[in-house]
Parts: C-alpha cells; structure tokens; sequence
C-alpha cells in the first residue's frame, strides 16, 4: 500500500458502536486522494474497556432529597450497580417510643414524614385506638379524612415539583407551591401549626375546625383543580418531560409486589393495591373515587397516578364537607379524654383524673395492633404492642419509604447516571421516614 | 422499674372472663380468625403452635424450623397466595422471661387478607432464624433493620450487615431492652466519634473490591484499609 497515505487519526472519528464507545477509522486515500476501504482496527480505546469508576452520589446532594447516598459502579455513564446507603438521618424514634405514653409519641409522628405530617398524626392515633379499642366519633372520622387527603395533596404537590426541578423544569414547582402555601394556610387556620401539626389525640383529634374553616377549604378547591389543569398541559404531553421519564426504571406488577413496593409506585407497575379501597379505614369505603393505574410501572406512569390521585383527592374532599355532621368531636370515653378544664379545676375527682391522665397516661389492655393507611408514599403502618402499661413495648413504624427505596438499585441499574436523578425522584423519598 | 411499668405477661394467657369489646363489636380477644389459619392447621399440624384473635388481627405462633416451608406454601399455594410482605420486625418485652418474637406481616393483595406470623425465641437461645429473602425482595431492607436493630440473625440473607446504624458502630442493637435510650457509650465519648467520622469517606469492602475505585481512595485510607480494617471510613 506505498501509494497510499492516511489522513490524521484524530479526524475521522466515524461515529460511537452500540456501547457508546467512539470508534475510529483510519481515513486511508489512495494518491488520488479517493478514500480506500480498509478494516476498522479494533476500538482505540480499547484500554478502557472493564474500566470502571466509583461515584458518590450524595449525602449532601440536593437531588437524592435529604440524605440519601448512592454509591454507584459507572461503565462509561451506565450504571453498572448501585448501592444505597441509608442511615444519616437516623433518630431513633421507635426506641423513643417505647418510653413515651401514647398522648406523647403523636409529635414524634409528625417528624417522620414531614411533607405529610398530618397523615402521621392520623394513622398513628388509628393505632393507638385499635389498641384501647375506641371508636371514634363520626365528626373525628370525617375531619381525619379531611386531614389525610389535604396532606396528601400537598405531598404530591411537594412531589411534582421538587421532580420538575430535578429534570430541568422550574415553573410547575412554584405553581404547586403556591397551593401547598394555601393548604399550609388552612391547616394553620386549623391546629396552629404548618408542618409539625400534632393534630390528632387518641380519641379525637386536638382542636375542631374554627368557624369560617370550611369556606376556605371550598374555595382552595373551586380553585386546585385549575392548577394541576395547568400543570398537567405544561408537563404531560411535554416533549422533554415524556423524554426524560418515559420508560425509566420499569417494574412488572409481579416484580413490584414481590419488592414490597406500595403506594402510585406499585399502582404505577398495575397493581390496583390502595389501602383506602383493600382495607379500608375511617369509612373509605363509603366515599366514591377511583384508583389511578399505570400499564407501564415507569418513572411517567408514576407521574400521571400521582396527577390522578390529586384529582380523585379533591373529589374525597367534597364529599367530606358535604357530609361533615355536627355532634361530639372526641369519644366519650375516660379512659383516654381529659375531664373539661372547668371541672378539673373545680372538682377533685375530676383533678385526680386529669392528673391522673397527664403524669401516668392511659393504659391499653394487653395486645397488640397494626394499623396501616394509605399515605402518600404507599402502605404506612404502625404497629404498637402493650403489656398493659401505659408505653408501648413495641412501637414499630413500617415506613412505605423504606421500602419503595429499596429497590432502587433494580431499577437504575442499566440505566444512565442522568436517569438515577429522575428515578429516584419517581419514588417519592423522604429520609425522615426511611431513617425514622 | 417504677411501679406504673410493672409487667403483664402476655404469652399463655387465655382470659377466661370475656375482655373488653369495641363499640362495633370488635372483640379485644378471640372473633372470627382469618381462614388462613385454620388452613395452616390443616397444612402444618405440627408447625403450628399456637393462633391469637386480637383486636380482629390474626397471630400464628409457629415452629422456626418450619417458617421458610411455610411462608413458602402461603406464597404459592392458589387458596393462599400471600404475595406481599408487609414488614417484618421484632417485639422484646421488658419481662426478660417472655420470649423475643419475631414478626412478619402478610398480606394477600388477591383475597384481601392479613395474617400476621410469629416465632418466638426462648430466652438465652440463639437470635437466628431463616430468611425470607428468597421468596420475597422486601425482605432484603427489613431483616437488614431487624438485624441491625435486634442483632437477630437470618439465615440465608445474602447481604446481612447493617444499615441504619453505620457499619462500624460497636455499641451493640438499638432496640434490646438492656440498651440505654443514650446508648452505651458517654455522650463525649459519642461526641468525639462523630466529629471523628467523616460520613462521606465509607465504603464497604463490597465497593472497594472495584479496583480502580481503591486507587481513587485517599492515602490514608488506604494504608487503613492494608492494615485490615473490614471499612473505610
């Protein structure tokens, strides 16, 4: 081949095989600068093959939502294998739990997932009551209902737009935060508090809606469902939203159950599994919605179940107020309820029982109780066990994150390091409750 | 122990006066049990040792030979098909003579059942029990927790280390009884290992057998990693 030359390596790149990897074919021409076909000589950067590179993805990052850390294996940008490490927000609240009264473990409930406080407060007095047997009045079960949706609202509202700002959108988040701001706003209204509510008491809940309460409740949903209207022709049939989670972190029905997964990411994968319709609890089964379904179980599917769930919230909402009934707010019961403050300070049986009540707490009979909800993030559950005495010996929260969280590592291996960040947005963390 | 937490034994009893009753007729013991049980009595005869009615939650009490056979048969059998393990955790009483349960909650998403399992450890016995790993994922992250916060250990897990608490925490298993709520340690004493810890530099030698990730590792690590440490940190 004297009559022919080759051209500089470093111009002809031709293109990348199918690993991604860029191969280059010496340009050869003959003297009459034709180009001459010659075999491709194996990859020049063959050196790099098996080469693999160890990235630490957070704790301190803001995309992994708190103190997640990944640990990945990357081939290139693919990830190769994933290891989560948890544990950086660990705060020990079930040991705490076993040395408060049941009154006492409702403010460490609101701590554990923060964006749906409220829910906690609820789900946890359910427990609590399973466990001395009370029923709670029709007022309490219709006002719990309320709480639990409104949370679930702004926790999807947290969700769709810390996602959006994860792939790269920014205008859909501060529409859902201007309506978290006005839910925050109505449960301020009601408990006096935003985010650490403390809202329930075992037997009834803290405090009855204020007057006016309901109006404004009406009016944010005369205008919510303008709102997720907006958010969804903004994102849902948005080109680069459908390109960036479209056929991400697929799991089957089958696969989902059998990790455990509860919540939109198991309904995302098919599995029409909702606490509110299987096992039903404060009268769900009285209230008509639907639950959303995926077909496909990936990162968008699980975007439009949690879209659905916020229209089928509002629908529970409405049929809450329009059947809200006057009547007692907490149980008849004094075993658990404080004697009215006019007589405990004017009676002495009725301060013995009060004093009672704050310094020794309530005492569940013997037995045991696991009572989970449907909350944002999947099945939430509380299991609490009594030997009689007025602190549980076990208090046992089964965290839906924690759960869902684990699969993580099925789901972006294969994929790109770019789809790590929309996947582990799609499963709704919040490390509060992963590490409790 | 002050006077308000003495201790009830709740194992072996059967109150003979009837208990207290809910106002919508849910019985605090005994009531409808789930027909799984009566299955698994059929199924196990001899596995099965003892099945509780609280609050309207079904207890099976088995033998820890059995579980994986059994969590097996409720998985696949057709009449069964408990295909979702809920959670799966511990109870220690603060009566040291009540033995340690280990508790695994089932559901059947297609008969819409709730069975919860038990196993208890006698006391002085050793902390082991089969894994469920095998037959469900979600047991992977659960006996991990039940592990680190129990010291329980499960047989067949593939991955058994800790995973709230980090991996070189020497203060023993959270959970148990005779655990302070402060911890063993003084609080200087866990003050200086935290400020001593730099919680982003930890790598299981499961990632650092990635060789190229060992170069990556800072000197001293690495000299620390030599001299046989299990971590890095």
């Amino acid at each position: 081949m004297a009559d022919t030359r080759t051209v500089d390596v470093s111009l002809s790149t031709s293109g990348m095989d199918a690993n991604g990897r860029v191969v280059r074919t010496p340009l050869v021409v003959d003297a009459s600068g034709a180009p001459v076909a010659v075999a491709a000589p194996p990859s020049l950067e063959s050196d790099l093959d098996g080469e693999h590179m160890l990235l630490n993805l957070g704790p301190q990052h803001p995309a992994t939502h708190g103190v997640l850390r990944l640990v990945l294996e990357l081939d290139g940008e693919t990830v190769v294998r994933c290891i989560p490490h948890i544990g950086y927000l660990h705060c020990g609240f079930e040991k705490i739990g076993e040395y408060r009264q049941y009154n006492q473990i409702i403010p460490w409930t609101d701590r554990e997932d923060y964006l749906n406080s409220i829910g906690n407060n609820v789900a946890f007095a359910l427990g609590a009551e399973r466990l001395f047997g009370i029923e709670i009045t029709e007022r309490c079960t219709v006002l719990r209902v309320i709480a639990a949706e409104l949370s679930r609202i702004a926790s999807h509202l947290v969700w769709v737009g810390t996602t959006c700002i994860d792939i790269g959108a920014f205008t859909p988040f501060l529409w859902a935060f201007q309506e978290r701001e006005n839910i925050y706003n109505l449960l301020e209204g009601w408990v006096g508090a935003r985010l650490t509510t403390s809202a329930t008491r075992v037997g009834g809940m803290a405090a009855d809606l204020p007057d006016g309460w309901v109006d404004g409740l009406r009016a944010f949903l005369a205008n919510f469902p303008k709102t997720v209207d907006e958010v969804d022709r903004m994102l849902t049939t948005n080109a680069i939203w459908v390109g960036r989670t479209i056929g991400l972190g697929v799991l089957t029905g089958a696969e989902a159950t059998n990790y455990g997964l509860s919540g939109p990411l198991l309904r995302a994968s098919g599995v029409a599994y909702d606490v509110r319709k299987d096992f039903p609890y404060l009268g769900y089964e009285t209230y008509d919605f639907d639950i959303p379904v995926g077909t496909n179980g990936d990162v968008y599917d699980r975007f439009l179940v949690r879209m659905e769930e916020l229209r089928q919230s509002v629908r529970i909402l409405e049929q809450a107020i329009a059947r809200l009934p006057d009547g007692p707010l907490n149980v008849d019961d004094a075993r658990v309820i404080l004697p009215p403050k006019g007589k405990a300070t004017s009676e002495m049986e009725s301060m013995i029982h009060h004093f009672k009540q704050v310094m020794e707490g309530p005492r569940p009979p013997l037995g045991e109780a696991y009572v989970a909800v449907e909350s944002p993030k999947g099945e939430k559950g509380y299991y609490l066990v009594s030997d009689g005495t007025p602190k549980p010996v076990r208090f046992r929260i089964r965290p839906p994150s924690f759960v869902n969280l684990s699969a993580i590592p099925r789901m972006v291996e294969g994929h790109l390091l770019s789809d790590v960040i929309a996947i582990n947005a799609s499963i709704d963390i919040v490390m509060g409750e992963i590490d409790r | 122990m002050t006077a308000p937490d003495s201790v009830v034994s709740p194992v072996g009893e059967t109150p003979s006066a009837p208990g207290p009753v809910s106002p919508t007729g849910v019985a605090h013991r005994g009531g409808p049990a789930n027909p799984s049980a009566e299955a698994m009595r059929v199924r196990w005869p001899a596995a099965v040792r003892r099945v509780d009615v609280v609050w309207g939650e079904t207890s099976v009490v088995i033998d820890p030979a059995m579980l994986v056979d059994i969590v097996r048969w409720l998985h696949d059998d057709p009449e069964q098909r408990y295909d979702y393990l809920v959670d799966v955790t511990a109870v220690e009483f603060r009566d040291a003579q009540v033995p340690l349960e280990i508790v695994w909650h089932l559901r059947s998403l297609p008969h819409r059942r709730f069975l919860r399992l038990k196993v208890a450890l006698v006391p002085g016995s050793l902390l082991e029990v089969d894994s469920v790993w095998s037959i469900y994922r979600s047991a992977d992250w659960l006996e991990r927790e039940c592990y680190d916060m129990f010291g329980i250990r499960f047989r067949g897990h593939p991955d058994l280390r800790r995973i709230l608490m980090w991996e070189q925490y020497r203060e023993g298993h959270p959970l148990r009884k005779d655990f302070p709520l402060r911890g063993r340690f003084s609080r200087s004493e866990q003050l200086r290992q935290a400020l001593a810890a730099n919680p982003e530099a930890k790598y299981s030698m499961d990632e650092l057998s990635i060789a190229d990730a060992y170069e990556d590792l800072p000197s001293e690590m690495r000299q620390r990693l030599r001299a046989g440490e299990a971590t890095g940190e």
